[in-house]
């Protein structure tokens, strides 16, 4: 099993250490992220409103994939506390917000999880689930998920970057995809994906290297005749996100040396009607430990909010919050290329 | 001039050539664009047909850029090397079809 970057004592497991590469290693002859938005007439970016909470149960994870932003791992022990949760369930249960988005690492790993689920839904709230597929035949007590997910009308959002066993296992470890079959296939048959079940299956897709996603609507046209006519698999629809230059995935860029090439590419692809439906601009990141950021890069930069106060979910004010400015860095360019991406996929403009 | 053909910056520049002819290059370029489109076939069929044609007249250009959309679009290494086997037979199959036109004249010739 692959280690994590943290376990490894890498340089770049330290979020300052990336963002000296992001931001200096280039040189003054490329425009940031602050100048694009100035020339776009959209600077400083601001927060639109506070739709979705995106939290973040951990950083522990079955798999070690290849790309992964979160620098995510079996050896990684960080996990949010029933009581940081008690404070976000304390927040939903008083805000507007509708929708919760749960991520990790694997979200299921932390053992408050289906507590969570619960508590989220009896307070009327659309769950999102960021599970990797395989997490459901790592253990048994994983096998009845899709019975729990079901049970709680959780929305099942899950990567498969290809429909093919060798670039994903490429990207996300070897036997992943067959695993992935697998799992979608117990989704499949408790109803997820399936018309007029109201059950949503949505995929990912991510590119395995160095380049930027295709048409997503092409893609999932694709992926649909793939899975259907090689496993009998469905689903709603595929999302697909680009890789963000962080962590792990920027290790693998440092690496290869396609970073620069790849850094060019996604300033060059900047489409500033992408910016206006920027995923921060109507969603907060809650950490493993409370902490608020704008995004779950930021959040893996360790950009904290903007905001002088307010930096902790348990000093949460919806109000200040919902109007912030949104920190921005070089980075950023990864959610403004091409179609746009974020969390939902392309952001369709 | 630099001391060599190819430069492979120059590919990034393709769009310059409508600095000395824009009417020509804008209707290339359209022309272009709308090929590559989804229609009969799809916009990733196109990409590796793309490639082995790039492989038969040996663009370098060409080359360096359908080797990174059809790999992009999904496809395989080993896909991608099959079409360059069909590119590849075929203009192997068009040198030794004329192997035919020597026979004829050979035959035509000899005793």
């Amino acid at each position: 099993m692959i280690k994590s970057l943290k376990v490894l004592q890498h340089p770049l497991a330290d979020s300052e250490n990336q963002l000296e590469v992001l931001e200096n290693s280039l040189g003054s002859i490329h425009p940031t992220f602050n100048e694009k938005l100035v020339l776009s007439g959209m600077y400083p970016l601001r927060a639109s409103g506070i739709d979705i909470m995106q939290l973040n149960l951990g950083k522990m994870c079955n798999q070690t994939c290849k790309h992964c932003h979160v620098d995510a791992g079996p050896d990684r022990k960080e996990m949010m506390s029933r009581s940081t949760m008690q404070f976000c369930l304390d927040v939903l249960k008083n805000s507007e917000i509708d929708v919760v988005d749960l991520t990790g690492g694997a979200p299921e790993l932390n053992p408050d999880f289906r507590w969570l689920v619960e508590q989220i839904k009896k307070l009327g709230k659309h769950v999102i689930v960021r599970c990797n597929l395989t997490i459901i035949l790592a253990n048994k007590r994983f096998y009845d998920l899709p019975d729990f997910f079901k049970q709680h009308q959780v929305e099942v959002v899950s990567s498969l970057p290809s429909f093919t066993q060798d670039r994903t296992d490429r990207q996300r470890g070897d036997g992943v995809f067959e695993d992935s079959i697998k799992a979608l296939q117990m989704l499949n048959r408790v109803g997820y994906g399936k018309e007029g079940s109201g059950l949503m299956l949505n995929l990912v897709y991510n590119p395995a290297g160095a380049f930027l996603p295709p048409s997503q609507t092409a893609l999932e046209k694709e992926y649909k005749m793939e899975l259907a006519s090689r496993y009998d698999i469905v689903f709603n629809q595929l999302f697909a996100i680009t890789n963000m230059p962080i962590s792990r995935y920027l290790d693998y860029l440092l690496s290869s040396g396609n970073y620069s090439r790849y850094m060019d590419k996604l300033i060059s692809a900047f489409n500033p009607a992408s910016v206006q439906n920027l995923m921060c601009r109507n969603t907060l990141s809650v950490g493993w430990d409370g902490y608020l950021y704008d995004c779950d890069f930021n959040q893996m930069l360790d950009l904290k909010l903007s905001t002088s106060g307010n930096q902790h979910i348990s000093d949460f004010d919806f109000v200040i919050l919902k109007n912030r400015n949104i920190v921005i860095k070089q980075h950023c360019f990864g959610c403004t290329a091409g179609e746009g991406s974020s969390c939902g996929g392309s952001l369709s403009v | 001039m630099e001391n060599h053909y190819y430069n492979a910056k120059d590919l990034d520049k393709f769009g310059n050539i409508a600095e000395y002819q824009k009417e020509l290059a804008d209707k290339f370029f359209s022309y272009y664009g709308e090929v590559f489109k989804d229609s009969h076939l799809t916009a990733k069929e196109k990409s590796l047909i793309a490639l082995a044609v790039a492989h038969a007249v040996q663009c370098p250009y060409c080359i360096d850029a359908y080797s990174s959309d059809a790999f992009e679009k999904g496809y395989s290494e080993a896909q991608m090397m099959e079409a360059v086997h069909v590119a590849s037979a075929i203009k192997g199959g068009a040198v030794l079809v004329h192997g035919v036109q020597m026979m004829n004249k050979v035959k035509e010739i000899g005793m």
